[in-house]
């Protein structure tokens, strides 16, 4: 995919992905915005090596 | 191409493959005749390669009702002798094109499903299933079962699905799987479709009335028939996706009571373990937790293929193994999705809107998001002697795709 | 007209299904009629009466059988052939997902294949997960909002540096708020949109900037956060000067404020250079510092909101011009009301920046201050929790918002912060600010209500701002008027009210 310049985003009305406090999100679609939800949890369990792996292999 | 590159091409090419299977029953017949590789004392049995010395209790049960069953003992007591001092072999199921049930043992004159995959030529076998043996039960009664198998319904099977040429597995597993079957612990939509399928060939086979009354009967009033040709149609549909380099996709996942394993197409002929899980389960009449064996079968393969715990949400008939909401089921099966790479155009669960069955389980996707496959199956006790106890739902333990992954990174990484 | 089959071998579909599957297909231009089934003797039958299979010449479709699927269509030649290369996907899709029943993603690549027009990843994960996640969302094309805090250094300028490359931005990491293409992003209050853009180091700063400009009359076109360590030198203001390139290309904006805390040496050099550079006037709000000669700032928000409305050829309004003769008469009037020994001003900051605004506004007046989070030349307040002489406390600091919310969320640590003061004797004035907007408390003034009310009991003043508009949840004009009720004294901006807390200062004669 090609990312959008930061100066075309400023545009547009922007599409988000939230990661973490769903409430940053939940805003975000009051005011009338797609928000994707990430479901997230530590990577690996929380295990660092293997996350650090993961970002070599995924 | 970049490693990533590499790996996602190359589990494409596994679910590819794994899609494309055309499982197709050929053939019943006795292990000697059909399990490459099968031989006198030797004892096939279900998970990653185990000992007697750390067997569990309902695998040990298993094995020394296969001595009985085979004379190689006149008791259990003896039976135990000769385990214990390493007269009998044990290996895996899994490293002979084959899949077992619970203990999952298989002796030569254990009679097998042969399923053929058209698609790659390749064959797999699952031998019976029932509900005494394969859990460790080894009393007369027990056994009595493996000997009607052996000498009365399997031959006169093999009669009538000679006579048919084969039975098409695929269209018939898609059936079932919009009846409300899982291919793990509900098949009795499926069970049913091939009894009806085989049942007028039978008759015609050209075995006596008695023994075709009594298959007729056998056929007819087995909720579990089918398990074991959709474990030897799982079995046939992974085995093409072994060895495929650098590919992440889960290829088998068995349970020896004592260890999980998994083996990883990029990574063909390693096991990757860790200790059995728990079951989390529903108990018969008379038996409680404490009584339970830890997680055990090959019976994982049709997870691993794609049914069983990933198509859950389609089963409303065992939606008390899963707490009992259909929402609750529906979210194991959307789960499998997020760990998988791809979907089946074949395999549609109605509960789903249509949509196909998660494919391929993908190792780094469960590291990522720490979501391990759901198992659906059946609890064994923990001591020899005792047949089925209890069923449930199980995940396999993180550990084993951690070291899977870790062996990957180790393998592959520059 | 044209008729034509499509045979798959060995394929089941409910029937049901293919009804479905048919109805599609047959709703598609150019086809009058469609037919999916599977190939049973008798359904062959039936669609050899409707004129499919060629008089027996279709191969396939004569040899298809029970286990097999056929599909028939009728219609234009051209139709029938495009439904017929395409005839798997018809056989793919299941019914349209209710909506809501798609399962959450559960990584950034997940919710960008579900939906790739997504441009901006908001994270506020654990700081030690969040550079993961950060990187994750670059490759995946996004632009990143990094909310979380305790990323390293090294970690900060990886991700902004491999943003530079990619043409994305890391508004980041701890960066608390952002105006992107109308969207107010973290804490953010509800703000017209009109010409003046920000590129803020600061999130309670912008805030502060961004209400003022809206109560002014006039609005932001967007407010890019950089993360308060972006301007120091060992970042290099790389987000800073991203988001000052993307504001001069962008044609809403026609001023550009710069706000944050001061820059570091070097980034101050390569920052001066970038301005200068700038077709678009820029207004830098520094809070007095780093104010050479490379960059001509002004030293608080109130300022740079004046700046900024002229540079746009707008009006200063009326209550942004304090007037040091009204504070100097509301503070001695005030003074007078104080029992002897109450002589310190004590500040307690939900926005950090504000903090820190008030610390450079009495640092001009020659005054000094402890605070844990001291401006240049201010004191160290070692022990957070106990005030000494004039103190101004950032409530938000990492010793008082590990494992517990942010003040501006809580009011918890402020609360019993306010009963503790009370009980001093020495303490003349409570400094307060109050922070409207998305995720802050739905009603913070009340939170501190009661603590407000016993302060007053004790006779000591209290001076307090909201940093919020009219438009946001909690209504600019409710919560001045409950702390009024209170018997606060409310200012316009957090910098009037330390300005008021200056000249207090300044009569009480507290700090040396």
């Amino acid at each position: 995919m090609m990312p959008m310049k930061l100066e075309d985003l400023l545009r547009t009305k922007p599409v988000f992905v939230n990661v973490g406090v769903r409430s940053f999100g939940d805003s975000l679609r009051e005011a009338g915005y797609q928000v994707i939800h990430v479901d997230w949890s530590p990577p690996a369990g929380g295990d660092q090596k293997m996350a650090e792996l993961l970002d070599d292999l995924l | 191409m970049t490693l990533k590159e590499k790996i996602n091409a190359a589990n494409e090419e596994a679910l590819r493959r794994i899609v494309a299977a055309n499982p197709v029953l050929v053939d019943v017949a006795p292990a000697s005749e059909v399990v490459p590789g099968m031989r006198d004392k030797l004892i096939l049995h279900s998970g990653p390669p185990v000992t007697w010395e750390r067997m569990c209790g309902a695998q040990r049960g298993a094995a020394i009702g296969m001595c009985l069953f085979e004379g190689w003992a006149k008791d259990a007591a003896s039976a135990e002798r000769m385990l214990a001092q390493g007269e009998i072999a044990f290996e895996p199921n899994h490293h002979h094109a084959t899949v077992g049930p619970m203990a999952g043992t298989i002796t030569k004159n254990m009679w097998v499903w042969v399923v053929q995959n058209k698609a790659f030529g390749n064959r797999a076998q699952c031998r019976q299933v029932e509900s005494f043996q394969q859990f460790g039960d080894y009393s007369k009664e027990a056994l009595s079962g493996l000997q009607k198998w052996r000498d009365i319904w399997a031959p006169t099977l093999r009669a009538a699905v000679r006579k048919m040429d084969g039975v098409m597995l695929k269209p018939l597993i898609a059936r079932a799987l919009q009846m409300g079957d899982e291919m793990h612990n509900r098949v009795v939509a499926s069970s049913s479709i091939f009894a009806n399928a085989i049942a007028p060939i039978l008759v015609d086979c050209g075995r006596s009335k008695e023994d075709v009354v009594a298959t007729l009967y056998y056929i007819g009033n087995h909720p579990f028939l089918f398990l074991g040709l959709a474990m030897a149609a799982g079995k046939a549909a992974m085995d093409p996706a072994r060895g495929i380099e650098a590919s992440t996709v889960v290829t088998a996942m068995a349970r020896n009571g004592t260890e999980f394993g998994i083996q990883v197409s990029g990574l063909d002929g390693e096991w990757f373990t860790a200790p059995s899980p728990r079951v989390k389960g529903l108990f018969l009449p008379g038996w409680k937790d404490a009584d339970a064996g830890a997680d055990m079968g090959d019976s994982a393969i049709t997870e691993t293929v794609g049914w069983g715990g990933a198509v859950i949400g389609g089963a409303p008939g065992i939606l008390t193994f899963t707490g009992g909401t259909a929402e609750e089921a529906l979210g194991f099966s959307r789960e499998m999705r997020n760990i998988s790479v791809g979907r089946s155009p074949d395999y549609l669960i109605p509960a789903l809107n249509f949509e196909g069955a998660a494919v391929g389980i993908d190792i780094r996707k469960v590291m990522q998001t720490n979501t391990v496959p759901v198992i659906d199956t059946a609890i064994a006790h923990k001591e020899p002697g005792h047949s089925i106890i209890g069923g449930g739902i199980v995940r396999p333990p993180l550990e084993c795709f951690k070291k899977a992954l870790t062996r990957f990174g180790e393998k592959y990484k520059e | 007209m044209v008729r034509k089959t499509a045979v798959r071998k060995n394929r089941y579909l409910d029937s049901v299904f293919l009804m479905l599957v048919a109805q599609r297909i047959a709703s598609q231009p150019g086809i009058h009629d469609a037919s999916a089934m599977l190939a049973t003797e008798a359904n062959r039958k039936l669609l050899a009466g409707m004129g499919y299979g060629d008089d027996g010449k279709d191969k396939d479709f004569a040899a298809a059988g029970p286990n097999d699927l056929v599909l028939a269509v009728e219609g234009d030649a051209a139709a029938v052939d495009a439904v017929m290369a395409n005839a798997d996907s018809y056989f793919a899709r299941g019914y349209a997902a209710e909506a809501g029943s798609a399962p959450e993603p559960r990584s950034i690549a997940e919710a960008v294949t579900a939906r790739p027009e997504s441009s901006v990843a908001v994270i506020s994960v654990p700081g030690e997960y969040a550079a993961r996640e950060a990187r994750a969302a670059l490759r995946a094309g996004l632009h990143v909002f990094l909310f979380s805090s305790n990323v390293s250094v090294d970690d900060e300028l990886a991700l902004k540096r491999d943003a530079r490359d990619r043409g994305l931005i890391v508004m980041g990491p701890d960066c608390g708020t952002g105006y992107l293409g109308g969207a107010g992003i973290g804490f953010a209050n509800v703000v017209r949109r009109g010409p003046i853009g920000i590129v803020g180091a600061s999130g309670t700063g912008m805030q502060e900037f961004a209400s003022l400009v809206h109560r002014a009359g006039s609005g932001i076109s967007n407010g890019i956060g950089t993360g308060s360590r972006d301007p120091s030198d060992a970042i290099g203001a790389i987000s800073t000067i991203a988001g000052v390139d993307a504001l001069e290309s962008d044609a809403a904006t026609k001023v550009i404020a710069v706000i944050s805390k001061p820059p570091g040496e070097s980034a101050i050099a390569v920052l001066a250079e970038r301005l200068r550079r700038c077709k678009k006037p820029v207004v830098t709000c520094f809070f007095g510092e780093g104010h050479d000669d490379r960059i001509k700032g002004v030293s608080t928000l109130d300022e740079a909101v004046g700046a900024a409305l002229v540079a746009a050829g707008e009006k200063k309004p009326q209550f942004l011009e304090s007037e040091e003769g009204a504070l100097q008469r509301s503070a001695s009037s005030e003074k007078a009301k104080l029992q002897p020994g109450r002589r310190y001003v004590r500040g307690f900051f939900a926005g950090g920046t504000l903090c820190y605004q008030a610390q450079s506004i009495f640092r001009r007046a020659g005054l000094s201050v402890y605070s844990n989070s001291p401006l240049h030349g201010m004191k160290e307040l070692t022990d957070p929790y106990q005030s000494r002489e004039h103190t101004f406390v950032d409530m938000g600091a990492e010793t008082f918002v590990h494992g517990r919310p942010h003040p501006m969320i809580d009011a918890t640590l402020r609360r019993r912060r306010l009963e503790q003061e009370a009980r001093d004797p020495s303490v003349a004035v409570i400094l307060l600010d109050f922070v409207l907007g998305s995720i802050a408390s739905a009603d913070p003034v009340s939170d501190l209500l009661g603590a407000i009310q016993s302060i007053r009991t004790m006779g000591i003043c209290v001076a307090a701002s909201v940093c919020g508009t009219n438009e946001d949840r909690q209504s600019l004009e409710m919560q001045e008027r409950s702390l009024r009720r209170a018997g606060a004294m409310v200012f316009a901006s957090s910098a009037q009210a330390a300005s008021f807390c200056r000249e207090a200062a300044l009569l009480l004669g507290g700090g040396e």
